[in-house]
């Protein structure tokens, strides 16, 4: 999906295309691209784009925010930029301004939960957060005695044990042992921990679908370079059978993603059916990144195989994303909770009414 | 690189929202009148002419074509709706399923005014039905090695040769089909067969049954002996077939009839968990339901594309392909589902109907109107294989 009536995705895009080439990238040691590609990306004000203008933030729509994410996952970037968009979304929540710099988000699994305690810090241990070791601060939603809130945290002021995601980006374990914030505030009513689930788990369907784009992208121009037997690898039969496998994949993923972008965004008022968009898009995205990370992976051959060879920075973050936010199995669960709570006579209706 | 797949996230109108409620409220009446049996999806194959004539007296037929013709210059997503209530409910539209969503519009763009005049308003009554006659015994993925014969005779062609699995030939007034006019050539495998309009009543045809596997008799092989076709059903350029079944393929291949044909067995399943399924059950669920939203959410793109009148041709053929192959394993899944349900579930005799039926048809959803292997063939082009 090109967005060409979207100035803030261009803009994203032209960034990716300039500073975070995938070839460079593969082949640097150091990580010396990141420092001028955050930084340009922070000069256009990409990481603040879903905070309000009158929070220092771009104040861009919703929408316009997910289709920089499409492109962030066609590019697989290894900023926490999705993170920090994501950040400055959950804070604009609570009117709470978005300090500038790196910023990530906890909980990012339904599994934990932070607990704001009676003295107004924030205690609990929140797994598999992605780039905490990088950002700077950190956005968080806590339950207490007096409801959910919505706080911004030192990272300094907590716990991190680094890990790493199967594509080496940070995926730690943060500890908050009573840290005190530097901002909280109640969350809106009816905004909870899941509405942050909802939206992680969204971002890294596009991100997922994006990469897919790209997986396909460069899976049919290998196989109309590579030859053997004498012929381009594109005239086996075989070999267009599953880049034909891979394309529908893809596209299940751009429609799924897609489509639960364009729920959130305002066409869906009703809470099962924005559940049924993000969980399906969640579920669909993550079931295609298996597919079509096998496929893409066996039309390159061995070359496709090596560090040297960009595939696996789409591939790995694909499959890696995977996991954020609710893996496919826990979205899976959930959905088919809430549909056979409705009752079998319901579940037509509900996806009818998408 | 390849060009970009799209897949606009589309909503239908909320016009299609009370078309939906006037549809499904129809369908409940004709379920209490006996019509048909919504948990019986083996009568499907029932001929239903009185079911028929009503929903072309609601409109509901020839929805999009000009009003000339009878038609009621509907949008796409409206036939949308319409025809995946239908589905869903397991409605008897053997009768003009075919000819409303196929042979009305070839018509519509090749056969010649008072033909149009003739046959079109009666599709939209709900009166006639149609059967395609492509396939022969030695000619399937094939199309162009067909060879049965269409005679230049005085005034009109003669036919002779056979044509098989013939969906409803032997209900139907009418088949459009493809016959020999002339040799294909050394440049062009593809030239010599025609399209034409066959007269099912006329003489010269014998239409014989064959039995499928789930026991029902849907398809047939029809024989041609001197049958003869007049000038003017001849349809669209003479040796020229292959150049006519390009973009409205599209609206062939991607519609909801291509992934809810055993959706039923789904339905049975969320009944048979109850309201509060093990995790089991419930991950099973929602894995299916996560793939069918997002079916439906592309074949909803595709429609609204085509209605845009943009030709999602690679899209299309997308829709159907993982359509089908979804269509096909669900009662598979939904048997594995099944294993740990209640043996006292309320339900439990009509789901096993059910599942045997759904895995006795199964087979047949990704042969029928183009396999897996050819479509994927068609998609490689698409990205630019071949
Ligand atoms: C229920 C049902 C209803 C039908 N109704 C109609 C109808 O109304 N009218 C009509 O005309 N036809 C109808 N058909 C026929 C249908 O269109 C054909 O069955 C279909 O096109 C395949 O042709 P075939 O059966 O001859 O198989 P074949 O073409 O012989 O194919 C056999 C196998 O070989 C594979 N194959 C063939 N060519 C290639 C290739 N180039 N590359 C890779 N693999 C290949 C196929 O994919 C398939 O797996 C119906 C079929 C069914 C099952």
């Amino acid at each position: 999906m090109t967005d060409t009536d979207n100035i803030v995705a261009e803009t994203a895009e032209r960034i990716f295309a300039d500073l975070a080439d995938s070839q460079m990238i593969a082949k640097s040691k150091d990580g010396a691209w990141k420092a001028p590609l955050w930084q340009a990306l922070a000069d256009n004000g990409l990481p603040l784009s879903w905070v309000p203008e009158d929070c220092d933030g771009s104040g861009v729509s919703l929408a316009e925010g997910f289709a920089v994410l499409s492109a962030a996952g066609r590019s697989a970037v290894a900023v926490p930029l999705a993170e920090t968009m994501l950040a400055g979304w959950l804070l604009a929540q609570a009117k709470i301004a978005s300090p500038e710099g790196m910023i990530t988000v906890a909980p990012a699994s339904p599994k934990d939960r932070l607990t704001l305690n009676a003295d107004g810090t924030v205690s609990g241990r929140a797994r598999g957060v992605p780039f905490a070791t990088e950002a700077k601060h950190i956005a968080v939603v806590a339950s207490g005695i007096g409801g959910v809130s919505i706080a911004l945290i030192e990272a300094n002021a907590c716990r991190i044990e680094a890990g790493l995601n199967l594509a080496d980006d940070p995926s730690d374990t943060v500890t908050f042992d009573h840290v005190k914030p530097l901002a909280s505030h109640p969350a809106p009513s009816g905004f909870d921990q899941n509405g942050l689930m909802l939206m992680g788990a969204l971002v890294r369907s596009l991100q997922i679908a994006g990469a897919l784009e790209t997986m396909l992208g460069i899976s049919v121009q290998y196989s109309g370079e590579r030859v053997a037997f004498e012929k381009k690898i594109s005239k086996f039969q075989a070999v267009q059978h599953n880049l034909a496998k891979l394309a529908g994949e893809t596209s299940a993923a751009l429609a799924a993603a897609s489509s639960a972008a364009d729920a959130l965004s305002g066409s869906a008022s009703d809470d099962d059916a924005i559940f049924l968009e993000v969980a399906s898009a969640k579920i669909r995205c993550s079931e295609a990144a298996e597919k079509g990370a096998a496929i893409a992976h066996q039309v390159h051959g061995a070359i496709g195989f090596t560090r040297e060879h960009v595939l696996h920075r789409y591939t790995l973050r694909a499959l890696a994303w995977r996991d954020d936010f609710g893996s496919e199995s826990h979205w899976a669960v959930e959905l088919g909770r809430l549909v056979a709570a409705r009752g079998a006579d319901e579940l037509w209706p509900l996806v009818a009414s998408r | 690189m390849t060009a970009a797949l799209r897949f606009d996230p589309i909503r239908l109108p909320p016009e299609c929202e009370v078309l939906r409620r006037e549809v499904r409220a129809f369908l409940a009446e004709e379920i209490a009148a006996g019509t048909f049996d919504p948990h019986k999806p083996q009568r499907e194959d029932s001929d239903a002419p009185e079911f028929s004539r009503r929903v072309g007296e609601r409109g509901w037929l020839g929805m999009t074509w000009p009003k000339q013709y009878g038609g009621h210059e509907r949008s796409f997503l409206e036939r949308y709706v319409v025809t995946e209530e239908m589905r869903i409910a397991n409605a008897p539209t053997r009768r003009f399923f075919v000819a409303d969503r196929q042979s009305g519009p070839v018509l519509l763009k090749y056969a010649p005014e008072h033909i149009k005049m003739d046959i079109l308003p009666r599709i939209c009554r709900g009166e006639v039905c149609f059967s395609i006659g492509m396939s022969e015994p030695n000619s399937g993925s094939d199309l162009f090695a067909a060879k049965t014969k269409a005679t230049k005779t005085n005034g009109g062609w003669l036919i002779n040769g056979s044509k098989i699995w013939t969906t409803s030939a032997h209900i139907a007034d009418y088949m459009i089909a493809i016959f020999r006019t002339s040799p294909s050539t050394k440049e062009n495998r593809r030239h010599g067969l025609t399209q034409f309009l066959v007269n099912m009543k006329q003489p010269g045809i014998a239409v014989n049954p064959i039995a499928q596997i789930t026991g029902q008799y849907e398809f047939n092989e029809v024989v041609f002996t001197d049958h003869f076709v007049p000038d003017d059903h001849m349809l669209g350029e003479l040796d020229g077939a292959w150049k006519q079944a390009t973009s409205e393929l599209a609206y062939e291949r991607s519609g909801p009839e291509r992934f809810l044909e055993t959706y039923y067995v789904l339905t049975e399943l969320v009944r048979a968990v109850g309201n509060h399924p093990d995790t089991r059950s419930a991950e099973g669920i929602g894995r299916l339901v996560a793939q069918l939203h997002t079916m439906r959410r592309m074949s909803v793109s595709v429609a609204g594309m085509l209605q845009a009148g943009r030709e999602p041709v690679v899209e299309a053929s997308i829709v159907k392909d993982i359509g089908t192959l979804w269509e096909q394993q669900l009662p598979h899944r939904v048997r594995e589902l099944a294993a740990f349900v209640d043996a006292d579930a309320s339900n439990h005799a009509t789901l096993d109907e059910m599942l045997s039926f759904a895995i006795k048809t199964a087979p047949k959803l990704t042969i029928q109107g183009g396999t897996t292997e050819v479509l994927r063939g068609i998609i490689a082009r698409g990205l630019g294989l071949r």
